[in-house]
């Protein structure tokens, strides 16, 4: 079985986000970049799939702009096979909307025959939760959001689900689009090794217009703003103090 | 201008909250079609015709579409987008799951979690989790949105429209409902929760995390912690808060040992009050605290738990 991963490359969740003074978006020059956090443990989910022998292939491909290819380098530092790099944006500022990403990926997908596709759950950058069901809703594909737990059994998979209040599971027909929520897994640290060999693994550069998929934006972005800021409250003495400002406040 | 409007249903009961807040949201945009679909729908379509400013509610009774899985569900919305201009949900996980498989179905983007209705066609959505906001235009010929229902007021009940049974679509059996496991706590679940009480680093280990279990228990609150108590292994994952974590908006958060890292402020600072307790007094939470405490949890956490309520 071949699994695909897609990987974006997004601000390191650590860093602090700044607005553009021009109010024309989130400036990410000179910012440090990583690979989202949710696809990270969707790529470690597909090793260890590859690991209990589930898997033979694992394929990480990624859609943006060409500085991408660190990303996928990641990816394949911690065990990927091979990547493929689908260019589609020049400036590091434009984001491809999901739908878009959702038609490529659908292109990708037709070409390897997957039978697996693992996702983030979402991207921390434009947050939309949307890739992986669109993507499987163009493939006429099963789904499986929120994945706390996956277990591929012959034609189906077991997924646990993270949904509102507890857990669900259910059994999806593959070939099947599954997106992973946090508790999955804890993703392995890519060792030097693998980080020099990963620089040999093979990495393929294609446009969006290899695969003949319109790219151009739905959503028009009218302005990017600062959310409303908060300031610090008063520091109080002791806990009695603290217990009547929230009785004052009508908060307990 | 109509307005399909899909209502979230929990084991036949309408989540009226939710799905009240939803409806003022979605009000703003035309008239508002709620859509219940269930193994049994009656009871929450009911339920759904109570909210003022609903026009119409559709019963879709099946048995596919008893646990709301995506594929016969989006396929059900899409057999009636026809008739609608706009597609919208609150935006909880069981619409998450949903809207954007019936966007691509309807070959037009998703615009997820908005916090505002600028008009038919434009929404203001948090990017990054929540540290910056954006204002879309859609050029979409059906606009599907999930709305943040933490940001809306929930639509007052006193209403009685007319509830009519539609045909349904019936399954591909694309996938099946095995289990479901309702959290084994009776606190309350950490989104909707009025009150949360989170631990951070500063906690120490899994054991001391009973002095905010009692803390939330006294205040019948959720329970949240900070992803470095999530990754010390003191608190399991789906307490998390943050960018990572879960997004809550309480009326009260009160925060233990959480130094204030950026990741977590994204995911509880619109909270209404914040309290942060911490012994050290540089640490960045209390930049956002309404009310700080510089103090050893250890001693104050217990204090205030025995001295509230």
């Amino acid at each position: 079985m071949k699994v695909l991963v897609p990987v974006k490359r997004v601000i390191d969740y650590n860093v602090k986000v700044r607005v553009k003074p021009d109010g024309g978006g989130v400036d990410l020059a000179n910012v440090k970049m990583s690979i989202n956090p949710f696809d990270e443990i969707a790529v470690e989910e597909a090793i260890r799939l590859k690991e209990a022998g589930k898997a033979d292939e694992v394929i990480v491909v990624s859609i943006g702009v060409k500085q991408a290819q660190d990303t996928l380098r990641t990816a394949l530092a911690m065990g990927a096979d091979r990547a493929i790099l689908v260019a589609a944006a020049e400036d590091i500022h434009t984001d491809i909307e999901p739908l878009a990403v959702a038609k490529l990926l659908k292109a990708v997908v037709d070409e390897e025959a997957p039978e697996l596709v693992l996702c983030g759950k979402q991207a921390i950058d434009n947050d939309m939760n949307a890739t992986g069901q669109m993507l499987s809703a163009l493939l006429g594909w099963s789904q499986a959001t929120f994945a706390s737990g996956v277990d591929i059994d012959g034609d189906v998979a077991r997924v646990t689900r993270e949904v509102d209040g507890g857990l669900q599971t259910i059994s999806v027909r593959m070939p099947t689009v599954v997106t992973v929520d946090l508790r999955l897994n804890e993703p392995r640290y890519a060792s030097l090794p693998n980080i020099m060999k990963a620089k040999k693994k093979p990495l393929i550069e294609k446009t969006a217009a290899d695969y003949r998929v319109d790219v151009s934006p739905r959503l028009e972005i009218l302005a990017t703003s600062e959310p409303p800021v908060r300031s610090a409250g008063i520091v109080v003495g002791s806990v009695d103090e603290l217990v009547a400002k929230l009785k004052d406040a009508g908060a307990v | 201008m109509a307005v399909l409007l899909v209502a979230e249903i929990n084991d036949g009961d309408l989540a009226m909250d939710a799905t009240a807040k939803a409806v003022s949201a979605a009000a703003q945009l035309g008239d508002v079609t709620v859509l219940c679909a269930g193994a049994d729908c009656s009871k929450a379509a009911a339920q759904a015709a109570t909210i003022s400013g609903v026009e119409k509610v559709l019963c879709a009774q099946d048995e596919v579409y008893g646990h709301q899985l995506a594929e016969p569900v989006a396929d059900l919305i899409v057999s009636l987008a026809g008739g609608f201009e706009h597609i919208t949900a609150p935006a909880t996980a069981g619409a998450k799951n949903i809207l954007p498989r019936v966007a691509a179905l309807l070959d037009v983007m998703v615009i997820s979690d908005a916090i505002a209705v600028v008009d038919s066609v434009t929404f203001e959505r948090p990017i990054y989790a929540g540290n910056a906001l954006q204002t879309v235009k859609s050029s979409d010929g059906k606009k599907v949105v999930t709305f943040r229902t933490s940001t809306f007021e929930a639509a007052e009940t006193g209403g009685a429209a007319p509830v009519e049974t539609i045909a349904t679509v019936g399954s591909n059996g694309l996938s099946t409902w095995i289990e479901d496991t309702v959290a084994a706590s009776d606190r309350p679940e950490l989104t909707s929760a009025k009150i949360v009480v989170s631990g951070g680093r500063g906690v120490g280990s899994e054991e001391n995390f009973e002095i905010i279990k009692a803390l939330a228990d006294k205040l019948n609150a959720g329970i949240g912690a900070s992803r470095a108590a999530v990754d010390s292994g003191y608190a399991p994952n789906d307490w998390q808060v943050g960018q990572t974590g879960k997004v809550v908006a309480p009326d009260l958060y009160i925060a233990c040992g959480i130094s204030g890292a950026i990741q977590h402020l994204a995911g509880m600072k619109d909270s209404k009050i914040i309290v942060a307790i911490n012994k050290d007094e540089e640490a960045p939470i209390f930049q956002v605290a309404d009310f700080g405490l510089v103090a050893d949890l250890f001693e104050a956490v217990p204090e205030l738990t025995a001295k509230l309520g």
